[in-house]
């Protein structure tokens, strides 16, 4: 329909899908960054050792990547987002010497025009396989 | 060792100070894939008209974990921390965390219970800044899951 209302409506679907890789050297940053030693992000006789089938990225490496797709729509400022969550549904495998790339795409799932906020939701997979459920973020328009 | 329910309700003493730097957002942003200015450019985050550079959504999992430790490495609460996976995280955002800040965190075990053969830990960290007032508020759910 033409003559449609400027807003909430007018988003770039590009905008909030994006392809962000992974390596093993990634999450010994992150592990440093986050606080995360958890020796099963980065050993693969840890992660064996509990039944993994090898080194996993942690989920919230996984849901800080996706989140900052939610961060680029509101214009780079965090303070627009007032919360986000998410489940952890899969994992992501990081094996030795391999650079994983994990898909997050996201879609307007509700517009308040009365809070002027947004819910946005987000699809992330690896491999084809969903990795966060529910992954969902509520921004100032 | 089963989970101890005892836990359930508890509240911990405040704890911190977090001192949160430019340098630790900026590594955050890094380890995350963030090209996002504002989490490294005093003046990107200036124009939004933040104190100093801001923090990435889920920056305060870093001050949250560490809050969280005072019950996960506690032995009586029975959390086998080999057997620990990820179930949820949530993050309510009163204000964004910016450099400079100096945060502390209460701890609260807001459900602790077997289900399923697996152990279900709920917490909730309150971070508030120097003045006590909010900043962020973390929830996190952990599943331990059950022998085989």
């Amino acid at each position: 329909m033409s003559g449609e209302t400027q807003g909430a409506a007018a988003v770039d679907p590009s905008a909030l899908r994006r392809t962000v890789v992974v390596d093993r050297a990634r999450l010994v940053d992150y592990a440093a960054a986050s606080g995360d030693q958890n020796p099963i992000h980065q050993d693969v006789a840890a992660a064996r050792a509990v039944g993994l089938p090898d080194v996993i990225a942690h989920g919230m490496w996984t849901m800080g990547a996706a989140l900052d797709v939610v961060t680029s729509y509101v214009d780079g400022d965090p303070a627009r987002i007032l919360s986000c969550g998410t489940k952890f549904t899969g994992m992501v495998v990081v094996p030795e010497g391999r650079t994983v790339e994990v898909l997050v795409e996201g879609a307007v799932r509700m517009t308040d025009e009365a809070a002027g906020t947004q819910t946005l939701e987000l699809t992330v997979t690896c491999g084809g396989e969903k990795v966060l459920g529910r992954c969902q973020a509520v921004v100032r328009a | 060792m089963p989970l101890n329910p005892d836990f359930a309700g508890r509240e911990y003493p405040p704890a911190g100070p977090f001192p949160v730097t430019r340098a630790e957002i900026a590594a955050f942003a890094d380890a995350i894939g963030s090209d996002n200015a504002a989490h490294r450019d005093p003046g990107a985050a200036a124009a939004l008209g933040h104190a100093d550079v801001v923090a990435p959504p889920t920056f305060a999992v870093r001050l949250a974990q560490r809050c969280e430790a005072q019950l996960v490495q506690d032995p009586a609460a029975g959390i086998d921390f080999s057997r620990v996976v990820h179930g949820e995280e949530g993050f309510t955002h009163h204000r964004p965390v910016v450099a400079g800040d100096v945060l502390h965190g209460v701890l609260h075990v807001d459900r602790m219970r077997e289900a399923g053969g697996h152990g279900m830990v709920s917490t909730r960290v309150e971070l508030t800044d120097q003045d006590g007032r909010p900043v962020t508020t973390v929830t996190s759910t952990i599943v331990v899951r059950g022998e085989a």
